[in-house]
């Protein structure tokens, strides 16, 4: 199965990332946002970050879920290869992701493709279809 | 949609279904055709619902579609009745542009140019990863967020002069680090005094055309051929989070429900919440004019290095096209103070408001529009008429037209580094996709743009500006 297809958009980022399951499109949407900055399949896992977001809704969840892959590479210089472990459960009335990130870190000769700045809720979509989960987004770069 | 025509250039979309204001645009026919075509006046029409909304929401001439809002509008709203919203901000709070002279003429600099720009390149960090001119503690960065470029000034990055010539003199007062979330503190410490990349350049320019000798006399143009340096920039990630935090703080403090669009979330200005976001905007704010004062000085270090001087090299004005503000406007005939939403659209004061710097009073604030990378800009002077037509704006560049995708498909940034180089341009890059991505063709034209905008009186046409050494991110 595909995993993700980048999209064109006036002036940003816009992908849709498939799954059989939401947890599976997820993480496919976090590679989607990867793949606009590096080659997430050129990545060595050297290094994990434990991720755990919580929101009101679905799609508050991804836009914070993606933004921890924003976050990681600004903060951390961390350039995601891999998404693990991802599950998503319903605490005291609010939806909880939790993931791990497995990547390595920025080094001298890693070609970087451009810069994404930001999550947005702009043409967000998340459908479950007879062919697995689709969610859509547009990213701000 | 009902899209009246009021005349030549002006467009309205009348009062309708839960509409409490019309909608006016302000473009040309060839300009509106590309408004038409994606979602902005959609987006224009959504605003014009939102509570508090004074007189219009306003299209300008360069609008495309944003996030909730249109980039290319105005909104201003009763700050006791009416709300302010991050995505009428935008997500790189207080993006702007500024503008620098100096006593060169082309003639002085041509044969040190590749020398300069070099300079410049090594000076200014650009593009993905690179680290900011100074690394301070998160502690440290409040104090920038409070002080704006008064801390790069205080901290040995230029002249009490150059605060004079910034908009809020480079401080937003109300600015506030406690209200600015760890996470956006994170991102703005390594980035502080770097250029970033995406529509972000850095242009070496000269006058190629003045079109209101006085006006350009009050600014400091000289005469054709003077060479100039164009920054232009933002709050980089620490504004980036900002704008995310308090959409999502107001999304579960405010709540979704009966808004049209996600990104138009809101709270009431007068509310903690709103406050809150407004005292961390003008912080982010404050960060922007720090980090264009900071890359400014650097310019002007390279000039005295490679050219033996800076050559007087003053600072015309620092302008932002994405910010709320506090302003006094004329409603029903009296003076209100409303929170102005201008998100890709620049202040255009006329001449008398007492925000403008005291030496072009007289002439209305420098509005600076930079073109798209390597092709002209323009700077205009304010217009008294704009404050009746648009709370006081007009456009802020040349628009997209094109995704980056397309863009990046279509064109190779070295064949647009050889086109540059034939019209006597000269481009250095950090990555060549993002050269191909920001093609003239992917942007409106920014000539019909400002052509517009004089038309309707949001700005008059002082001088137009070409490039000669172009930096990009």
């Amino acid at each position: 199965m595909e995993k993700y297809r980048i999209l064109p958009h006036t002036a940003d980022g816009k992908f849709r990332a498939f799954g059989a399951t939401l947890e599976e499109a997820f993480a496919h949407a976090a590679l989607a946002l990867a793949s606009l900055m590096w080659n997430w399949g050129e990545i060595a896992p050297a290094e994990s970050i434990e991720i755990e977001v919580r929101g009101r809704d679905r799609e508050q969840i991804l836009y914070k879920f993606l933004e921890e892959v924003i976050v990681a590479f600004e903060i951390r210089r961390f350039l995601l290869g891999s998404v693990e472990g991802l599950t998503i459960d319903e605490e005291a009335g609010a939806l909880r992701l939790r993931a791990v990130f497995r990547g390595d870190s920025l080094r001298p000769g890693t070609e970087l493709l451009g810069v994404v700045k930001a999550v947005t809720y702009h043409e967000m979509k998340i459908e479950n279809g007879c062919c697995g989960w689709a969610v859509q987004a547009v990213v701000d770069m | 949609m009902e899209l009246k025509r009021i005349d030549e250039i002006t467009w309205e979309i009348p009062r309708e279904g839960k509409m409490r204001v019309p909608a006016r645009i302000y473009a040309s026919h060839k300009l509106l055709k590309s408004v038409q075509a994606d979602q902005t006046l959609i987006q224009a029409r959504n605003v014009a619902c939102l509570p508090g909304i004074e007189r219009m929401s306003y299209v300008m001439p360069d609008a495309h579609q944003g996030y909730g809002f249109p980039i290319g509008g105005v909104a201003a709203f009763d700050p006791d009745e009416g709300i302010i919203s991050p995505g009428g901000v935008g997500y790189d709070i207080a993006c702007g542009v500024r503008l620098l002279r100096t006593d060169y003429a082309l003639e002085d600099v041509a044969a040190r140019r590749t020398e300069l720009l070099a300079g410049i390149f090594a000076e200014v960090p650009a593009g993905v990863g690179r680290s900011g001119l100074t690394r301070l503690s998160s502690g440290g960065l409040r104090e920038v967020l409070v002080k704006g470029a008064e801390w790069a000034v205080e901290n040995g990055y230029g002249t009490a002069e150059d605060l004079r010539m910034t908009e809020e003199q480079g401080r937003m007062s109300e600015a506030d680090g406690a209200d600015v979330s760890a996470r956006a503190l994170e991102r703005g410490v390594p980035q502080l005094g770097t250029l970033g990349s995406g529509n972000h350049f850095l242009e070496i320019q000269k006058v190629d055309r003045i079109f209101e000798p006085a006006a350009a006399k009050a600014f400091g143009f000289t005469g054709e051929g003077q060479v100039l340096v164009m920054i232009h920039c933002g709050s980089r990630g620490l504004g980036h989070q900002v704008a995310s935090d308090y959409i999502q703080a107001m999304e579960d403090a405010c709540g979704i429900e009966g808004l049209p669009d996600r990104e138009l979330v809101h709270a009431p200005f007068r509310s903690p919440l709103g406050r809150s976001y407004y005292r961390a905007m003008c912080g982010a704010a404050n960060y922007a004019f720090a980090n264009r004062q900071m890359i400014a000085h650097r310019v002007r270090g390279v000039f005295e290095k490679v050219l033996g001087g800076a050559g007087g090299m003053c600072q015309v004005y620092d302008v932002c096209h994405n910010v709320a503000k506090l302003e006094t406007h004329d409603v029903g005939g009296r003076g209100r103070s409303l929170c102005v939403h201008r998100k890709g659209a620049t202040r255009s004061f006329g001449p008398g408001r007492r925000e403008i710097p005291e030496a072009y009073r007289a002439v209305g604030q420098p509005v600076i529009i930079p073109g798209s990378m390597g092709t002209a800009s323009y700077l205009l002077a304010g217009t008294a008429e704009a404050e009746a037509l648009s709370f006081g704006s007009t456009a802020h560049g040349a628009g997209r037209v094109m995704s980056r995708h397309e863009a990046a498909r279509r064109f190779r940034g070295e064949g647009i580094r050889e086109d540059l180089a034939g019209r006597g341009i000269e481009l250095r890059a950090t990555n060549w996709k993002g050269v191909a991505e920001e093609a003239a063709e992917a942007y409106k034209d920014v000539d019909e743009v400002v052509r517009v905008s004089h038309q309707a009186g949001l700005g008059r046409i002082v001088a137009r500006v070409v490039p000669i050494g172009v930096m990009k991110g």
